[in-house]
């Protein structure tokens, strides 16, 4: 039977989108004092949120063995990477763009079913000027974010309740607190259903990514 | 260089948190380069809080002095310190492999190795230079640090083939080891507090390079002091130059009236 390639692109795009929306999301935004990554995530162990580098993290939804598999493939391409010339050459870009051809590859395969996830890319430059933020969705497009973005289910609705809230000379805690009312409107999400990642550039570290968690977490919660 | 769809497959468990193992990660070959720079000697100890590890700046060539100031001390991760001796360019080649083989393990199972894993890994990379080691390129770690589980400060020394020796008191490393032991083995004391942890640490170096020409010792004149790490509870932590050169000061100005150093009882 024939199937007009649109047709085909339609049904695989709808195929992803759904399994997508179907998990929680997860917001980062690029604050002065570094990058801030919030999840929804009822899991302790099973992370969402993770470092890739020195200054590279790492947020996915969608299908975790999918999302989990990518997150490994990424320490890989950046510890080799690092290892082979020098940490510094670690960048996000190139590993946004290695996600973005795996994902664009198997969208447009005939073969392969496409992968249910979205990433989120980030990196801490010296200033705030250079930190970066790169969305990559199902079909490998990336997206160059200005000030913040989310993924998951319903990421319109969540920009639009965060809306002029968060600025870059926001305080981490004033954003956590905005962006966990924002993935849960009306109760906001409490300490417990909450992952917090956060690429501190006053870290005074190689390594500037660290969790948030336990009473830090609730602290700030609770501002 | 590895595209990331190579790099897909095998998630985290299994042998698949091994940055070592990666295909590309260069394996040296083996060339015989007798005027390769040697690193010396590297004293560590254990004390009441935690464990020290000092290492002299002299990197020889036979019978030259090759480098004045070179560092051969490092962090491993957050809680442990490598040491090395031998030939340099392979030592400090597999120290960085090792740096690296720690963190991308502790990426991506999101928990660090345990103290005796790591220990263990440092093993493999050290067997994996065996057959240049026969060619005679010889080259062997120590590692120390704080055992979060063990909540004390652990120690080991290892031989050409990769095996590993826990060390309980104190060790030393490289061609002035023996002179450094003798001193230690007077000196040091495991109830004592860091400062007087590495105040024996650096006696036994002074010792070390009074006997043994390919030692540097407390270069008081030019500043050059040995690296001086130490892991306790609170991480790793290197301390400064001013610090070491204030205690050294006082070792040198305490040769000065006693030749050999702290006197001890006979009986």
């Amino acid at each position: 039977m024939y199937v007009p390639p649109e047709q085909l692109m339609l049904d695989r795009a709808e195929f992803a989108r759904k399994g997508i929306a179907r998990g929680r999301s997860v917001a980062v935004c690029k604050l002065d004092a570094g990058v801030l990554f919030v999840a929804e995530n009822h899991s302790t162990t099973l992370h969402k949120v993770s470092e890739i580098h020195d200054r590279i993290g790492f947020a996915a939804v969608g299908r975790y063995h999918e999302f989990e598999m990518l997150r490994v493939a990424g320490i890989r391409h950046a510890d080799l990477r690092g290892y082979s010339y020098d940490r510094t050459d670690v960048t996000a870009r190139s590993l946004a763009g290695a996600y973005s051809q795996i994902l664009g590859t198997t969208f447009a395969s005939s073969v392969e079913k496409p992968y249910e996830v979205e990433l989120i890319v980030a990196e801490l430059g010296q200033q705030p000027s250079d930190d970066v933020l790169y969305r990559i969705s199902y079909d490998g497009v990336i997206t160059d974010e200005r000030t913040f973005t989310v993924i998951g289910g319903e990421p319109e609705r969540i920009v639009e309740a965060v809306g002029e809230g968060l600025s870059g000379d926001v305080g981490v805690g004033e954003a956590l607190r905005t962006l966990a009312r924002g993935l849960r409107p009306g109760t906001g999400l409490g300490a417990a259903q909450v992952e917090v990642g956060f690429l501190d550039r006053r870290a005074g570290r190689r390594r500037t990514f660290r969790r948030i968690e336990g009473d830090e977490l609730e602290g700030l919660l609770r501002g | 260089m590895n595209s990331l769809h190579d790099l897909l497959g095998g998630t985290s468990g299994g042998g698949g948190s091994s940055f070592a193992e990666l295909p590309g990660v260069p394996r040296l070959g083996a060339p015989i380069d007798p005027s390769a720079p040697h690193g010396t000697t590297i004293v560590a100890a254990r004390y009441a809080g935690g464990v020290a590890m000092v290492g002299d700046r002299r990197a020889t060539v036979g019978n030259v002095i090759a480098l004045h100031d070179i560092e051969k001390v490092f962090g491993a991760d957050d809680h442990t310190i490598v040491g090395i001796a031998g030939v340099a360019g392979l030592a400090t080649e597999m120290v960085r492999l090792f740096q690296v083989e720690l963190e991308h393990f502790e990426k991506i199972e999101g928990v660090p190795l345990s103290f005796d894993g790591k220990a263990n890994r440092l093993s493999a990379l050290l067997r994996a230079n065996f057959p240049q080691a026969l060619q005679g390129l010889m080259m062997l770690p120590m590692f120390v640090g704080w055992d979060p589980r063990a909540a004390r400060g652990r120690m080991y020394t290892y031989d050409g083939t990769g095996g590993r020796y826990e060390e309980h008191r104190y060790a030393a490393l490289g061609s002035g080891a023996a002179y450094a032991r003798g001193a230690l083995k007077k000196l040091h004391d495991p109830d004592a507090d860091e400062h007087t942890a590495v105040a024996a640490l650096l006696q036994s170096l002074f010792d070390a390079a009074d006997d043994d020409a390919a030692t540097s010792g407390l270069d008081l004149t030019r500043g050059i002091m040995p690296v001086v790490m130490q892991a306790s509870a609170d991480g790793v932590r290197r301390w400064s130059d001013e610090e070491v050169r204030d205690l050294a000061a006082r070792i040198v100005a305490g040769r000065a009236e006693r030749f050999g150093g702290p006197k001890g009882a006979v009986l």
